[in-house]
């Protein structure tokens, strides 16, 4: 049947799908809020849930100030003390908020790997590239004799496709270039066989030719480790070439999540319709408007009622400045969700044509602070012809 | 296009930094940051010059505004020669010229309003004062797509995006026929990104201006630009319109850039196949003999008998057109689809 399920059947048959392959999730994560600062808290992340399975890539998208980082470093136990986390994290079953340092320190670096930004402050300046991998091995093994480990120092260099591995093991960081120095701190990532690595914007701070090696290295790394990847990035190209599910966050939460084909070709959700159009398209020849998202994401201190999109988006009602939506089930696609009300408007819909509802406009003077200044009118069309007037008038009845 | 003379004509352009001895500062070497650089620009004609960090493209943007005084060559803008013109002679001239930087945060003065930091060029000119002044200042608020009323608001208060804007009213100012555009929209998240490459479509055909787009994203590049230069450690080693470099790249290196870019679109992404550069780049203080992409350039380590290697080695490729159609630096240069 085409018609789509009532929200509550959707959930139902989400939880029977998870349970079912229960053996194979390794890392969950359920409602994880994380909330900054007293009173007037910031608050950066606002109920992610997410399950990723073995072998699988999940790759988290989303603007800066999205909360893409926070939900990882969260993950990892990481935050600073200020941070008020609540929520689950369950790592194989064992929940991790609120574990003792000690326990979290033993899943930490064997278990679950990390992967940060800049090789530079990941890296420390005064120690050779192979004691890093070594100090990492010997933590979660301290059974391993000096030349075993030097050896698997060396093997890790080669499998991230670092040349003279035997030489350079004993090399300093400075003395790599940045897309080596990402390298190695994907050796040590995978030096203790992970079965989760967290990689958070592993390329941004590289050139595209280096970003395509590192992303082997890692794709190396997955391979040879086994392991699920949850990969964090800005870059929707990434992303398209690495995930197989991916989740967009959007001021701190997850507004749609899919398989990497349903999310890129059938967006649902306006904020990934809009981030997909406002690209430049290099699949055809004649060049294309962009459209932008017009105006600033809110500020995470103050939130604007209802959906947190709803000032910036085309698609807006009345009804959005109402209730945050829940993510639910959409086209009757297992597993595809998205939070908004007026997604089934863009069912059957690919990502250019649903992407017509964001204009062309070249123009973007509102202010930010005026945008959360919290006025529940929808945003009306800055100028030119008014399409989120007409769209609202369409569709009200 | 064609029987027009250039805004912008740059020639055998270089920039080298000197590197100096500890002990007594004496010269023993130089960066050659920019080597021999050569293209145009004609009337409202958009070139991009794209390349990764280090290769000397951001060197080659400040060099061609004096900024940073060229080592040699020449830079004739609107039939003036400014390689070697001095700061006062440069500066009426600026008025024709203008720069966007990077950076919207670092760029914009944070104690400055608004309006005097769009007003500062006018009155450092002195264009106009007054009543005038402030009328202009709104015009180019709304020409640049911010609201007007908000002239006397400061830097903080707009978003990345916006500030940028406001570092392009500043630009346009004085009316300038040219703007060399340094990595404008690279510090944006790309929902932001968007409306600022929109407004430079719109500038350039509102006002004829001329573009030289300086940046790293080819698909920024490719959306913006009619023409693309690539360079590589200091020079230009391709050169073509947008449409024939992303159909018809023939520099080996020009071929990798374009085979690493990630593209949004999972099915074509799951069946790319990628040409992986080995190695890094080298110093532009010491740079390998003969063709400087060799070092790393797939085409010499797989493709190539040692005899051909041999040219490769020995003698600089000159960026000829060599049946491709377009100037290409590469001794063995040949057509390749890549995306």
């Amino acid at each position: 049947m085409s018609e789509s399920m009532p929200d509550s059947q959707a959930a139902f048959d989400v939880q029977t799908q998870a349970r079912e392959a229960d053996d194979d999730i390794l890392l969950s994560v359920d409602d994880l809020t994380v909330t900054f600062g007293g009173e007037k808290g910031v608050h950066a992340v606002r109920g992610v849930s997410y399950v990723v399975r073995r072998h699988e890539t999940l790759g988290i998208v989303g603007e800066s100030g999205s909360g893409k980082s926070v939900t990882s470093l969260a993950v990892m136990g990481l935050l600073p003390k200020t941070a008020r986390i609540s929520g689950s994290v369950k790592f194989r079953g064992k929940e991790l908020i609120g574990a003792r340092d000690k326990g979290m320190s033993a899943i930490r670096g064997k278990r679950i790997a990390m992967i940060f930004q800049d090789p530079m402050t990941s890296l420390d300046p005064v120690y050779k590239v192979g004691a890093q991998i070594t100090e990492t091995l010997k933590v979660h093994n301290p059974h391993m004799s000096r030349s075993q480990m030097r050896a698997r120092a060396i093997e890790l260099l080669e499998i991230v496709g670092i040349p003279n591995a035997r030489e350079r093991v004993d090399d300093y960081p400075h003395q790599f270039s940045g897309g080596m120095r990402q390298r190695v701190v994907i050796a040590i990532a995978m030096a203790n066989n992970p079965d989760v690595i967290i990689a958070d914007e592993p390329t941004t701070a590289l050139d595209v030719t280096v970003q395509a090696t590192v992303l082997e290295a890692i794709k190396a790394a997955q391979k040879e480790t086994g392991a699920a990847l949850v990969l964090i990035t800005h870059d929707l190209g990434v992303i398209a070439g690495m995930a197989d599910r991916v989740l967009v966050m959007y001021a701190g939460r997850a507004v749609e999540i899919g398989g990497v084909d349903d999310v890129f070709y059938q967006p649902r959700m306006p904020y990934t319709v809009g981030l997909l159009n406002s690209l430049p398209r290099m699949d055809t020849d004649e060049k294309t408007r962009l459209t932008p998202i017009v105006g600033a994401p809110p500020s995470l201190q103050n939130l604007p009622p209802g959906c947190p999109f709803n000032p910036r988006c085309p698609l807006a009602v009345e009804e959005c400045t109402q209730a945050e939506p829940q993510l639910v089930e959409v086209d009757g696609r297992s597993l595809h969700l998205a939070a908004c009300i007026r997604s089934d408007e863009l069912r059957g819909q690919d990502r250019y044509e649903a992407g017509q509802v964001f204009e062309t406009t070249s123009s973007d003077d509102v202010l930010p602070a005026d945008i959360v200044s919290g006025d529940a009118e929808p945003r009306e069309a800055l100028d030119g012809e008014d399409t989120s007037a007409t769209q609202q008038d369409g569709t009200e009845s | 296009m064609d029987k027009t003379e250039p805004v912008l004509k740059v020639t055998g352009l270089e920039k080298h930094f000197p590197i100096r001895s500890r002990l007594f500062k004496r010269q023993i070497g130089a960066v050659k940051a920019v080597d021999g650089v050569s293209f145009e620009v004609y009337p409202s004609e958009a070139l991009g010059l794209v390349g990764e960090s280090g290769c000397g493209k951001s060197t080659t943007g400040r060099a061609v505004m004096n900024l940073q005084p060229a080592t040699a060559g020449s830079v004739v803008f609107e039939g003036r020669e400014l390689v070697g013109l001095s700061r006062a002679k440069m500066r009426p001239l600026r008025r024709n010229i203008q720069l966007v930087f990077q950076d919207p945060y670092a760029s914009l003065d944070p104690r400055m309003q608004v309006q005097k930091i769009i007003a500062e060029p006018l009155v450092i000119h002195d264009v106009v004062s007054g009543d005038a002044l402030r009328r202009r200042v709104r015009d180019l608020m709304h020409l640049v797509g911010l609201n007007p009323e908000h002239a006397t608001r400061y830097p903080h208060e707009f978003s990345g995006g916006q500030r940028q804007r406001i570092g392009i009213a500043r630009a346009l100012a004085l009316e300038p026929r040219m703007l060399i555009l340094d990595e404008p929209v690279s510090a944006l998240d790309v929902s932001i990104q968007a409306g600022v490459i929109n407004l430079l479509d719109d500038l350039r055909s509102e006002l004829g201006l001329s573009y030289v787009f300086i940046a790293h994203d080819l698909s920024v590049v490719r959306h913006i630009s009619d023409r693309i230069a690539v360079m590589y450690l200091g020079k230009i080693v391709e050169t073509a319109t947008t449409l024939d470099l992303f159909q018809r790249p023939a520099h080996p290196y020009t071929q990798a850039l374009l085979s690493a870019i990630p593209l949004p679109d999972p099915a074509r992404e799951r069946t790319r196949e990628r040409i992986l550069l080995q190695g890094d780049l080298p110093s532009p203080a010491n740079p390998p003999s003969g063709c400087r992409f060799r070092t790393r350039c797939p085409k010499f380590a797989n493709q190539l008998s040692s005899q051909q290697q041999e040219l490769c080695i020995s003698t600089e490729p000159l960026a000829e057109s060599r049946d491709i159609g377009h100037p290409t630096a590469c001794h063995y240069a040949s057509v390749e689809r890549i995306i």
